[in-house]
């Protein structure tokens, strides 16, 4: 017995040994663009072009790594966040995502900007297995984990949305008569489409009209008018917030009331509820998954306050009006999140790992409710958006937190 | 960037006379580049030698225009439809008929050669900056056109489409990039000397006859019409091939990459290396691919106002473009054998 006891201590003494040491092996591992002192993150955006307007998530996510590393960096790494610009022209960025992988040697390539553009490299970061992180897309192909293993989205889905609303109108509103009104793009075909296979078999016979602009005309107001004429009494608007402010204050106008649903984009109180009116804005049912830095219910809020103090320090000249400032704030801490989980294994598949395993993550951005969730098989991390109700001068949250489920 | 154009089409009548000899570099210089150009990828980096690629794309296309405008005197802001059209040729091809991707070059050549050409004829009515004007229109249609509703089944709609990158033949033990590198260069070495030619010959006179003297080119007897029309389709079918050849490299089609942008820096690119001057059409394209990423370097908030002062100083300095640079080059080196 005591022999027997004698090998089994000796050989729990080996155990441990082999187990400590490969510990130590498994703490520090590298994979191109991270070392014991940095870690290289790279990123593409619009910042000249059709939409340089998203060049700020750019700039905020630059501000917010520097405010990372001004305390003390990740784990005691730096973040070095090199950005490039690719003018929302394909070409150029699979020309920059291919600086950042080969000339840069970047450990992952994180947020970059546009569907096009997005998938213009994911096929070749896929084959780099390099990891294409929190996609700045709302397109819905980005969940699509057994295809495309090193890409992960980040927002709520334009898809889901209008499946929100649509499953909301056939509750509430059975027989509506719908008039949509979309832009004539991916974005507002994306839309469109969640909102028709949200309706399903109905879709044909509850829409009398679908009406499309371009992004090129001056005004909308035709298409509001026409809308009205066809007896719709539920509005479906797909517009980006220059045309949503027109829409909204042209029915105002025209004296038409219909059950009005605004789509996410357009949701914020400073761009678009403000200059077309509060009074006009009334009951217009809407999303949301960020907060509202212009809505004066957050004026008080931790998240929001902590937000303020960052701007101020570290990006004084951001637009606090401007919903992409949030966007990329919000994005970023969740890119900070799973380089921390990664702990010492900085390994470009530990960093899939990590981002694909985040539970119930809450950001000071994010609503109340709203939470970040991953698994190996959900790469959307932010699926569920609350829908509010424009009440006075501020959103009003009603409901549960809804999740659509329109996937890869 | 647009400015710059207006002011081109703005003087768009003067073309300069460039004499047939002045439009090529002489054979032992051609022969050094192209033994450099062979021997570089060996050197750098896969990620350079796609950039190089690029290069070499962009300027077959500005070659194109170069035919177009140098040749035979006629504008075209258009020029980004019919890579558009070469573009999508290829992409669809390859991806919905399992098409060789060699294979769909001259068909992708020979699809915007038809469209160039039946464009030509009633642009014909239309010269200088109204042609300017009209090949513009053309070029601001044609990302809506690809993403009509009933072509979505072959163009992928506003998604684009996807093409597989193909890898080396014969088993060569060479990389996806450097493959396509030589593949490229072959082309557009091929597409260079059968320019060459094309200007050295009787149409490529009776076109810069037509540049230089429409009146007196048809007193000469010289088909006017025909020929604009055939410059025309010449320049379109080449761009097509340079549009082929984007998507196989670039692996992707989508509306966005064709925009009207990508009209203007093809122009952009014919100006700086030097209207009429072939070989600066390559001059031309690596401006365009390689000064916006110098001019982000700069500043990234204003990158395009850095950009524009880099033009203006391009422009002001060498208002010939590259073909000035190289003319003085050869005059100093003239000057040392001296």
């Amino acid at each position: 017995m005591s022999t027997i006891k004698k090998l089994a201590v000796v050989s729990t003494a080996f155990g441990l040994l082999a187990a400590s040491s490969s510990g130590v092996l498994a703490q520090k591992k590298y994979d191109p663009g991270a070392s014991d002192t940095e870690i290289k993150i790279g990123n593409i955006m619009p910042y000249s072009g059709p939409a340089s307007a998203y060049g700020v998530i750019g700039k905020t996510e630059e501000a917010y790594f520097r405010k990372i590393n001004a305390e003390g960096g990740v784990n005691g790494r730096k973040i070095n966040f090199i950005s490039y610009d690719d003018a929302y022209s394909p070409p150029k960025t699979v020309e920059q995502a291919r600086k950042l992988v080969e000339s840069d040697e970047v450990l992952l390539v994180f947020n970059p900007l546009g569907t096009p553009p997005n998938t213009a490299i994911q096929k070749y970061l896929n084959s780099k297995k390099v990891p294409q992180l929190f996609v700045a897309t709302g397109a819905t192909k980005w969940n699509d984990p057994k295809s495309f293993p090193w890409t992960m989205g980040w927002q709520p889905n334009y898809q889901s949305e209008t499946q929100i609303y649509a499953k909301y109108i056939l509750k509430e509103k059975p027989n509506a008569k719908i008039g949509i009104l979309y832009q004539n793009d991916d974005y507002g075909k994306d839309y469109l489409k969640g909102f028709k296979d949200g309706l399903g078999a109905k879709a044909a016979s509850m829409i009398v009209l679908e009406e499309s602009y371009e992004v090129s005309e001056p005004t909308i107001d035709s298409h509001i008018v026409k809308l009205k004429a066809s007896g719709a009494d539920v509005f479906i608007n797909i517009t980006t917030p220059k045309f949503a402010a027109q829409a909204i204050k042209k029915n105002a106008e025209i004296g038409w009331k219909p059950l009005h649903f605004l789509n996410n984009v357009s949701a914020s109180i400073g761009a678009v509820i403000k200059p077309a009116g509060m009074e006009n804005a009334q009951d217009i049912i809407s999303s949301q998954y960020l907060k509202d830095p212009t809505d004066a219910q957050w004026k008080n809020d931790a998240g929001l306050k902590a937000w303020n103090e960052f701007l101020d320090k570290y990006y004084p000249e951001a637009n606090r009006a401007d919903a992409n400032v949030m966007f990329g704030y919000t994005v970023a801490q969740g890119l900070v999140h799973v380089l921390k989980a990664c702990g010492d294994n900085l390994t470009r598949e530990n960093v899939m790992k990590q981002a694909a395993s985040i539970k119930d993550l809450e950001l000071g951005g994010l609503l109340p409710g709203i939470k970040v969730n991953t698994s190996a098989t959900d790469f959307a991390p932010i699926s569920s958006v609350q829908l509010i109700k424009f009440k006075g001068d501020t959103w009003e949250r009603f409901g549960e937190i809804l999740s659509g489920d329109a996937g890869g | 960037m647009s400015v710059a154009a207006e002011d081109t089409v703005t003087e768009a009548p003067a073309v300069e006379a460039v004499p047939k000899r002045a439009m090529t570099l002489g054979t032992g210089t051609s022969l050094v580049i192209l033994a450099a150009l062979l021997v570089t990828p060996v050197f750098v980096k896969n990620f350079v030698v796609f950039q190089m690629t690029m290069v070499m794309i962009y300027g077959i296309a500005v070659l194109a225009l170069n035919i177009l405008t140098g040749g035979s005197g006629q504008f075209s802001l258009g020029q980004s439809a019919f890579y558009a059209l070469g573009a999508y040729t290829s992409a669809v091809l390859m991806e919905n008929a399992n098409m060789n991707y060699a294979l769909t070059l001259p068909i992708a050549g020979l699809v915007s050669f038809g469209a160039g050409y039946l464009f030509g004829k009633p642009a014909l009515r239309l010269s200088g900056i109204y042609l300017a004007l009209a090949t513009f229109a053309l070029a601001v249609a044609m990302p809506q056109l690809l993403k009509l509703h009933f072509l979505e089944h072959w163009t992928g709609g506003v998604q684009g489409l996807t093409v597989m990158k193909p890898d080396a033949p014969f088993g060569l033990p060479i990389g996806q990039d450097k493959w396509l590198y030589y593949f490229t260069l072959a082309i557009s070495v091929a597409i260079y000397v059968g320019s060459v030619n094309l200007l050295r010959s009787r149409s490529g006179r009776a076109l810069m006859s037509i540049r230089d003297n429409e009146i007196a080119a048809s007193a000469m007897g010289v088909d006017v019409a025909q020929y604009k029309t055939l410059a025309f389709g010449v320049s379109a079918g080449i761009t097509g091939i340079a549009g082929g050849l984007s998507a196989i490299v670039v692996a992707f089609v989508a509306p966005d990459s064709y925009t009207i942008n990508l009209a203007i820096a093809l122009f952009l690119g014919m100006v700086v290396g030097g209207v009429g001057w072939l070989p600066g059409s390559f001059v031309g394209a690596a401006f365009i691919i390689f000064v916006p990423n110098i001019a982000e370097s700069i500043s990234k908030g204003l990158s395009g106002a850095v950009f524009g002062v880099l033009l203006f100083i391009v422009i002001f300095l060498v208002p010939h473009g590259a073909r000035q640079v190289a003319i003085v080059a050869q005059q100093m080196l003239g000057k040392l054998k001296n």
